[in-house]
């Protein structure tokens, strides 16, 4: 089943064309990275598939339901974890995680299960009291992610996960998107080649809002005859296919 | 209940912080021993404890506004507003979730206010009581102010704007600090076309027991909310949109 489909999908700011007739396809339980440089319009796209920003034409269907007009029911099941972390760094962990349970209307019990379940997956238990500034930059991204999942959604954006993350931290935030894999769909942006040439079913690259290519690492490479995914990438950006 | 969950975390990361505590309670209370001190020395009629206690109170609540605004601010810039705008919340839950739990610290602040008061002589009336809940009227516009300055200022002008130009205006044009009528001129009418000086001059009316003398400056009070409301709901509203 097609969770994500967008239809010449445009979004402009005065004369910039940020998206330009974006057409893409995502299928249910994929994980697609969006990849390209600054101004690709990766987080352009992010923002109108989550209901953030009005497309100027076109149209997206997440799950069959359109950004246009079924905003409310898009906002049910999507989770997203924006570019900057988004917490509110003077509350606790727990009451981070019960706030969005909150937004959701999700019941006490179920919310009090769920931040156990995801504080155990995402290994914050220890942290539950902790004030969310207090953390260090990799845990702030765990607590995003687990805000973005708290209410079970089956589409899962990721603007840049790993963003000014050390190594290990994004080793470790690697290993909790890949278990992921599967059981939502998940979209994530990255400047990074080896988090998208690691992590994806599938990789779209964006250039001038446009979209230059959409498959898989190993198809791209093969498509650039390179073994190096940064080649490949390189070479797609600056036209130097064919 | 998604108000409610809002509301909490507003509520929240007002109390938990030590700053606004120490600016909303102990700035006042410091004040009202201060200038009670000096009446004491040097008596003058403006720092009467039954005078100067409705002025502090109003005073208080000019932070309610930096509180407000500062939250607001510090959520748009670190994208945990559309983190939220994400999430099947609606405008109506954002701007109560904003609101509702500021009337409570609001009125809390002022009892404390009044009870500091009492230990320096204020006389107990029931009219005290009266003072409290007609202090809700003044919160909502203090809390308003907080959403629009909130809505387009960023946190550092937040900052400025909230907590020293609002805080010293609504100090000054209130009739707290000296007598409005020793200045005169154009700095006591535009003083007069302000909400601060009605909402002090309503509170000590009240205190005092003059409910008719009340009247007028309530009505003032009550068109600044409600104006500063509706401006603050609409900037608010197009700053989500615009996200």
């Amino acid at each position: 089943m097609i969770a994500i489909e967008t239809k010449n999908l445009t979004k402009k700011y005065k004369d910039v064309v940020a998206v330009d007739s974006l057409n893409l396809t995502v299928e249910e339980g994929e994980l697609i990275s969006l990849l390209g440089v600054n101004g690709a319009g990766k987080t352009t796209t992010i923002k109108m598939l989550t209901c953030l920003s009005k497309p100027t034409s076109g149209d997206a269907f997440l799950l069959g339901k359109s950004i246009l007009s079924d905003t409310d029911e898009i906002k049910s099941f999507i989770g997203v974890s924006p570019q900057e972390t988004a917490v509110a760094k003077g509350l606790s962990v727990l009451d981070n995680l019960k706030l969005i349970c909150g937004a959701y209307g999700i019941d006490k019990n179920k919310s009090e299960n769920k931040i156990q379940e995801l504080a155990s997956l995402l290994g914050l238990s220890k942290f539950l009291s902790k004030k969310a500034g207090k953390l260090s930059g990799g845990y702030q991204r765990r607590l995003s992610i687990a805000m973005a999942l708290i209410s079970e959604p089956k589409i899962l954006f990721l603007d840049e996960p790993t963003l000014g993350l050390d190594v290990i931290a994004r080793s470790e935030l690697w290993d909790i998107i890949n278990s992921l894999k599967g059981t939502v769909t998940i979209v994530l942006t990255t400047h990074y080649m080896e988090e998208a040439e690691n992590l994806s079913d599938s990789i779209a690259i964006m250039k001038d809002g446009k979209l230059l290519i959409k498959d898989t690492a190993d198809n791209i490479k093969a498509i650039a005859d390179t073994d190096n995914f940064e080649k490949a990438f390189i070479k797609i950006v600056k036209g130097e296919l064919l | 209940m998604k108000t409610l969950a809002f509301a909490k975390r507003t509520g929240k990361e007002i109390l938990l912080d030590p700053l606004n505590l120490g600016f909303g309670l102990g700035f006042p209370i410091i004040l009202l021993l201060l200038l009670s001190a000096i009446q004491r020395s040097i008596p003058v009629s403006l720092f009467e404890i039954n005078h100067l206690t409705p002025g502090i109170t109003v005073f208080g609540l000019s932070f309610i506004t930096l509180f407000s605004a500062t939250i607001i601010s510090r959520d748009r810039s670190t994208s945990l507003l559309a983190r939220l705008y994400t999430t099947p919340l609606k405008p109506i839950n954002f701007i109560l979730g904003y609101t509702l739990p500021i009337i409570p610290i609001a009125v809390a602040q002022t009892i404390i206010c009044y009870l500091f008061a009492l230990i320096l002589g204020l006389e107990i009336t029931v009219n005290i009581l009266y003072a409290i809940i007609f202090v809700i009227p003044v919160t909502i516009l203090f809390i308003a102010l907080g959403l629009l300055f909130g809505s387009i200022l960023n946190d550092k002008q937040v900052g400025g704007i909230c907590g020293a130009l609002l805080t010293n205006l609504s100090a000054w044009l209130s009739n707290t600090w000296f007598d409005l009528k020793l200045v005169g001129g154009v700095f006591e009418k535009i003083a007069n076309l302000l909400p601060f000086v009605h909402a002090v001059d309503m509170e000590r009316a009240i205190l005092n027991g003059d409910f008719i003398s009340a009247l007028p400056h309530l009505w003032w009070v009550l068109g600044y909310a409600v104006l500063s409301l509706g401006v603050a709901i609409w900037l608010f509203l197009r700053q989500m949109k615009k996200n």
